[in-house]
């Protein structure tokens, strides 16, 4: 995985709440055994119409949208199913970054895993990104900041764990795999039910 | 110091705990696996050169992609789409290759991954189950820690039979009171998480307690438990107690002889001790409730089968919802005319949901305008619905009657609903386009799905019992 540091980009703006697995990524295109092409479906349903020409009005077809890696929406993105392939899409379309108020669990750890940062910030600070879409922010992931146009910086939480696996770009596999000698003595005394 | 029962499951399966810089190294008892959100964790191994650490705990079924013709099962008919059937050849190549058990195609134990652990007598009290799949929640309904990972996590699992977890909080749903007759289990946990939103549980586990979930048999519970995750949680729990003995007793993979009394006394220390507490608490009156059926996309947006769409001046999420549903504020649901109703899934696909459907559908018929599918959640419950004669009142009544599998949820399969169209459903999302691009889903139990099956409308089923 690469290192990541910094990420400075224009905001893209979808401002709804509760934007589930299914809208970011479709079941029918779960099909798939690999991991990659899948930005080409990325919020197919919002995107394209049933006859596969682009929705104008849908944010991601406007010219603003192009080369915006950070993705701000409404409270409660990545709701709905574990799939993996919902980062997997905004990684592969180019989003490196989503920021909300409430991200949830299942879509967060699948970020995290895959170099996708969900940044979780407070109410003022989410209202004032919904309302100036296409602003620029720069995210430290060092720092745990995120730096606004107006020159105020807000800190995001992260686990320190995840943290460390994303700056020096290293997978926790490996870390669960230097634990192999405690996990043969946990297995030796447990009491499986 | 007083424990949670989630507290004491976890604390049980702690490799190494967590620190301010680690999370906790968790052990898990059970890995279920199926063919969608596999493939790319089995590349993983193979590209770092690494094994499956513990087959014997890891079980493989496939249920999402499948068809659900009986044709298309078991007579060679090809799989309805060719990245679908490449998708269950990959699964039966990996398992093959790895040395995991596959419940295939042929199997008469294959069926939804939620709802074949529990009847194999596989998921039980005290466990740490895990699947590529949100609905592991399901599993919780036995006092099980289950949740659902991504493949990442699946590739770790394989590897390790570990996870790197931060501990999650707890929530307490205090459920007072019993469900009155033709309320169930599935409009219980509609009503909860219409109260706590949608979010509402997110970072926690919740445990659901209270003479309302005691009063429950172990399907129904199921169906609460396997909707946690529509509330947010990360999982949902509820105490083993005798009718979870009774259900595991003599099935094919449970203890038996002694190790099954000695594994039934340490179930029962399981439970939460008195005077523990929990990060949250919400307390609801199961006797208040009335069947419940959702108006918009997701399933925190519901109402009582009678009740009418609120009214959210000037929410452009909500009435983008209500567009979506061709519904306006204030309009009633009941007479809604309805094109599809379809009764299975891993929230609703039990013996004990196709009972209560075919209660109703017994020497009726259904509407004209209504296309009706029932899909037993597992090839062991499609036997015994058969063996009661349950697909023939299925069968009788206008419905088509299939293979087990995930089917209309998902709409992987190609069992999907049209754009536009209404459809009553006992499963668990109704987020756009869940059930095929454009299709508008009303979330219901089986009762209310069948009511309305019969009316070809939105009907509560209280007035046909």
């Amino acid at each position: 995985m690469d290192k990541i540091s910094t990420i400075r980009s224009r905001t893209v703006v979808m401002p709804a709440s509760n934007i589930d697995t299914d809208q970011i990524i479709p079941a029918r295109f779960l099909t798939t055994t690999t991991r990659d092409g899948l930005g080409q479906q990325l919020f197919a349903d919002w995107r394209y119409a049933p006859d596969g020409t682009a929705q104008a009005d849908f944010i991601l077809n406007q010219p603003s949208a192009a080369g915006c890696q950070v993705l701000v929406a409404g409270r409660n993105f990545g709701c709905g199913s574990s799939r993996e392939h919902a980062p997997w899409a905004l990684l592969d379309y180019g989003i490196r970054a989503v920021i909300s108020t409430e991200i949830a669990d299942i879509f967060r750890s699948n970020s995290l895993k895959n170099g996708l940062l969900p940044i979780v910030v407070d109410e003022s600070t989410s209202r004032w990104l919904l309302e100036n879409p296409g602003t620029e922010v720069q995210i430290d992931l060092a720092s745990t900041t995120v730096q606004l146009a107006t020159g105020l910086s807000v800190t995001f939480p992260i686990d320190p764990f995840a943290r460390y696996c994303l700056l020096n770009g290293i997978d926790e596999m490996g870390f669960l795999l230097q634990q192999q000698e405690r996990i043969a003595g946990y297995e030796a005394r447990h009491q499986d039910n | 110091m007083p424990k949670t029962m989630f507290q004491k499951v976890w604390e049980q399966h702690e490799v190494a705990p967590e620190t301010a810089d680690t999370p906790a190294v968790l052990f898990i008892d059970l890995h279920l696996i199926h063919e969608v959100t596999t493939p790319q964790a089995f590349e993983v191994l193979r590209r770092r050169g690494l094994a499956v650490r513990r087959r014997d705990l890891t079980l493989a079924t496939m249920d999402h992609s499948t068809p659900t013709r009986t044709e298309q099962v078991f007579g060679g008919v090809p799989i309805t789409t060719t990245a679908a059937g490449r998708q269950v050849q990959q699964l039966e190549r990996n398992c093959a290759a790895a040395g995991i058990e596959l419940l295939d195609m042929h199997s008469d134990l294959r069926g939804i991954v939620h709802i074949i652990g529990p009847e194999l007598g596989l998921t039980r009290p005290g466990r740490t189950i895990v699947c590529g799949d949100s609905h592991t929640s399901t599993h919780g309904a036995f006092g099980a820690l289950a949740f659902g990972i991504g493949t990442t996590e699946v590739g770790h699992v394989f590897a390790t039979q570990c996870l790197l977890q931060r501990k999650p909080r707890t929530f307490a749903i205090n459920v007072n009171q019993k469900l009155r007759p033709g309320v169930t289990a599935k409009d219980l946990v509609l009503a909860i998480i219409g109260q706590i939103g949608v979010e509402g549980g997110t970072g926690h586990v919740l445990e659901y307690r209270g003479e309302g979930i005691r009063a429950l048999n172990m399907d129904e519970r199921m169906t609460v438990c396997n909707m946690s995750i529509e509330a947010g949680a990360r999982a949902g729990m509820i105490a083993p107690d005798e009718t979870t003995f009774g259900y595991l007793a003599d099935r094919p993979r449970s203890p038996s002889g002694a190790a099954w009394e000695r594994a039934v006394e340490r179930w029962r220390a399981l439970t939460t001790d008195p005077g523990a507490s929990f990060d949250r608490e919400h307390t609801l009156d199961a006797a208040l409730l009335e069947p419940m059926i959702s108006y918009g996309t997701h399933p925190g947006m519901v109402i009582p089968v009678n009740g009418t769409v609120p009214n959210r001046h000037g929410d452009p999420v909500f009435d983008k919802a209500l567009a979506y549903m061709g519904f306006s504020a204030g309009q009633a649901l009941r007479d809604q005319p309805v094109n599809v109703v379809f009764i299975g899934s891993c929230t609703n696909g039990r013996l004990a949901d196709l009972r209560g459907a075919a209660q109703l559908l017994r020497g009726r018929k259904i509407a004209g305008n209504v296309r009706m599918l029932v899909v037993p959640g597992s090839q062991q419950v499609k036997a015994a619905a058969e063996a009661e004669g349950l697909d023939r009142i299925f069968i009788d009544a206008g419905a088509d009657w299939r293979e087990s599998g995930c089917s209309m949820c998902i709409g992987m399969n190609g069992d999907t609903v049209a754009r536009g169209e209404y459809s009553v459903s006992t499963s668990n999302r109704n987020f756009e386009g869940r059930q095929g691009a454009g299709a508008r889903t009303l979330l219901a139990s089986p009762l209310t799905a069948a009511a309305s099956a019969i009316r070809g409308r939105v009907t509560d089923p209280r007035e046909l019992l």
